[in-house]
């Protein structure tokens, strides 16, 4: 109780003189909140990348792609075949007794980016009315939906975000013929919403394809999802790949935060062992700035280990106020903040950083952990001095 | 009188580099219990060393120190600094006070290792601080306080846990005359009126009358004991 009371006394000690080195504090408080706000706001827009691609899809709808294909972009079936694919066990019935599988396709548009004015691609969806049927999540927000037949598109909401000229009312020319905007929709914030849709039949005349990109079948029971894989990936008519909507989604995710993930650790290193060096030479100071305080403390009889202590103590309250100043900037500047990105698919992504409780907590973590490295050597250094030598630097 | 402090082949010797400094040398003395002794020499003599050794600050490199009938240059570091907070008060020349502390705080410090109520610190702060006679000024930091009125805080620190010894190093060294006699006075009326043993360095010849005893260094040794 003696030892925590003395501890206390002198962390209060330590923190009181605080001001009268203001200079020398701000490196530790600034370098860490630095550190944290940077890797914090990395981190967190790989957790907005990662949560729209999650939360693309639902449990009991199943992708269907060509064999080989990473992404829709990339894979091809007839029409012959996505009737094979349609008639496979456990695909489920709509009320009109028909399977709900909706075969689509994907054409990339290029269309001007609103924060720089560059050209970049957006995805153009050719969905027919089973696509809608399957997704309930997806909801006009502003006009209506398109018609059949008619060159009609409906633009998601963040796509509307990042891209010019994608406004209700407005009509855009796509390679080579042109398109009027008749609605806009939400998607529960997903990837479809850095999407246009377009109705799959006008599409295929338009740009000229004679098949699909991709089928998405409705299951009957999610449960079922194997055995209608195993249907067709041993049928001999098909060579493809299923996945469940929510895996496929999630995979598109994984290289872009395989390198935030790379990227946050070399930043993270990086300016972590800054920070440690700042908090080193700013503790390093304040104890040559106390010397004769300490020795004097140690002359009246507190213990070394009170002074380790306290030094580290002080240095992990000075980086907690860095790390609380970094993760409020992160959270109050990144977090809902909307961007895109090039997706798997050569398309771009529109999502929001997502500072979240477990990122702020990540780098509150950490600012103690360099504090502590940073107060630890000065400590030590603090608490070995001899106390007649050092009282003589008065 | 019996002896409080006793100092058997004492020597202390530095090194620096490949050169060995030897600052005392085979040093005997004995202080006595209520005595108020000076020690006074040139500068490099050794007595600020000596003064170390004596309160607990240092070890030497050969011979005994015993306080109180402790041997203390045996203690590990831990235990010296227990030792020192129960029998040493030390009054230093620029005071060494706490400058983010009040006169009230810096005199609080040696309480904080004991078992004392903050109620009973509080009322010993208080007695100390009316001692050197600056109760009025409890709430003052260093900065608001004269030299002397500093000085007379310190020695408030140095009294309040009422040590076995008090250890004074040049305590008027940063004073004017007229301050470092009160100062001086105050020091000699502790040593009378309230019995305590007081060893004090000083170079000035004047401070050193206020002590019942004198004696000289010079090279490490005792030299004799002034007129």
């Amino acid at each position: 109780m003696k030892f925590l009371s003395q501890t206390l006394k002198l962390i209060t000690i330590n923190l009181k003189s605080v001001p009268a080195r203001w200079g020398a504090t701000l490196v530790i408080v600034v370098g860490l909140a630095g550190v944290v706000g940077v890797i914090t706001a990395l981190q967190s827009m790989s957790q907005g990348m990662v949560a729209t691609l999650r939360a693309t899809g639902s449990p009991d709808r199943a992708i269907v792609l060509r064999g080989g294909s990473n992404s829709e972009l990339s894979s091809f079936f007839t029409r012959d075949q996505a009737i094979v694919i349609e008639q496979a066990p456990g695909v489920a019935k709509g009320a009109d007794g028909k399977p709900l599988a909706s075969g689509e396709i994907i054409v990339i548009a290029e269309r001007k980016l609103r924060r720089s004015g560059t050209d970049s691609n957006v995805s153009m969806r050719g969905v027919g009315p089973a696509g809608f049927a399957m997704r309930p999540e997806l909801k006009i927000v502003e006009g209506r939906a398109f018609q059949p037949g008619l060159q009609e598109i409906i633009v998601g909401k963040k796509a509307q975000e990042q891209f010019l000229g994608l406004e209700v009312g407005s009509k855009v020319q796509i390679r080579g013929s042109e398109w009027n905007v008749v609605g806009a929709f939400t998607s529960n914030g997903d990837a479809h919403e850095s999407e246009a849709m377009v109705d799959i039949e006008t599409a295929q005349s338009a740009f000229r394809r004679n098949g699909y990109s991709s089928l998405l079948v409705k299951l009957d029971d999610p449960a079922e999802f194997e055995a209608f894989k195993d249907s067709l990936t041993t049928d001999p008519r098909l060579q493809v790949d299923v996945q469940k909507e929510v895996e496929y989604f999630s995979a598109q995710s994984r290289n872009f935060t395989r390198t935030i993930g790379v990227l946050v650790s070399v930043v993270g290193v990086i300016m972590g062992l800054g920070a440690v060096f700042a908090a080193l030479n700013t503790m390093y100071s304040a104890i040559a700035a106390r010397t004769v305080e300490i020795a004097t403390l140690r002359a009246l009889g507190f213990g070394g280990g009170v002074v380790v202590l306290a030094t580290i103590a002080e240095a992990m309250t000075l980086a907690l106020i860095g790390g609380l100043i970094g993760g409020a900037g992160a959270y109050l500047f990144f977090n809902g903040y909307t961007v895109s990105t090039l997706g798997a698919g050569f398309t771009q992504v529109a999502f929001s950083f997502r500072v979240t409780p477990q990122l702020l907590a990540n780098g509150l973590i950490l600012s103690l952990f360099v504090g502590f490295l940073g107060g630890f050597f000065p400590a030590l250094r603090a608490a070995r001095m001899q106390i007649a030598t050092a009282l003589r630097a008065a | 009188m019996t002896a409080l402090v006793s100092i058997r082949g004492v020597s202390k010797r530095y090194t620096r580099g490949k050169q060995t400094v030897e600052v005392l040398q085979k040093l005997n003395l004995d202080i006595a219990q209520g005595d108020f002794l000076a020690l006074m020499g040139p500068s490099g003599s050794g007595k600020t060393t000596l003064l170390n050794l004596i309160g607990g600050l240092d070890k030497p490199s050969d011979g005994e120190v015993m306080v109180d009938g402790k041997r203390i240059d045996t203690l590990s570091a831990g235990d010296l600094a227990k030792w020192r907070a129960r029998h040493v008060g030390f009054v230093f020349q620029f005071y060494n006070l706490l400058p983010v502390l009040t006169a009230e705080a810096n005199v609080e410090l040696p309480l904080l290792l004991t078992n004392l109520s903050k109620a009973q610190r509080k009322k010993n702060v208080a007695a100390a601080l009316a001692v050197v006679g600056l109760a009025d000024r409890a709430g003052h930091k260093p900065n608001e306080l004269s030299g002397g009125q500093a000085q007379r805080v310190a020695i408030a620190r140095a009294l309040v846990a009422d040590p076995t010894l008090l250890v004074c190093d040049e305590p008027t060294g940063d004073l004017d005359r007229k301050t470092a006699d009160e100062i001086l006075n105050l020091l000699q009326t502790l040593n009378r009126d309230h019995g305590k043993t007081i060893v004090m360095v000083t170079h000035d010849a004047k401070a050193a009358e206020f002590a019942s005893h004198q004696l000289h260094m010079d090279k490490g040794a005792l030299v004799g004991e002034a007129p």
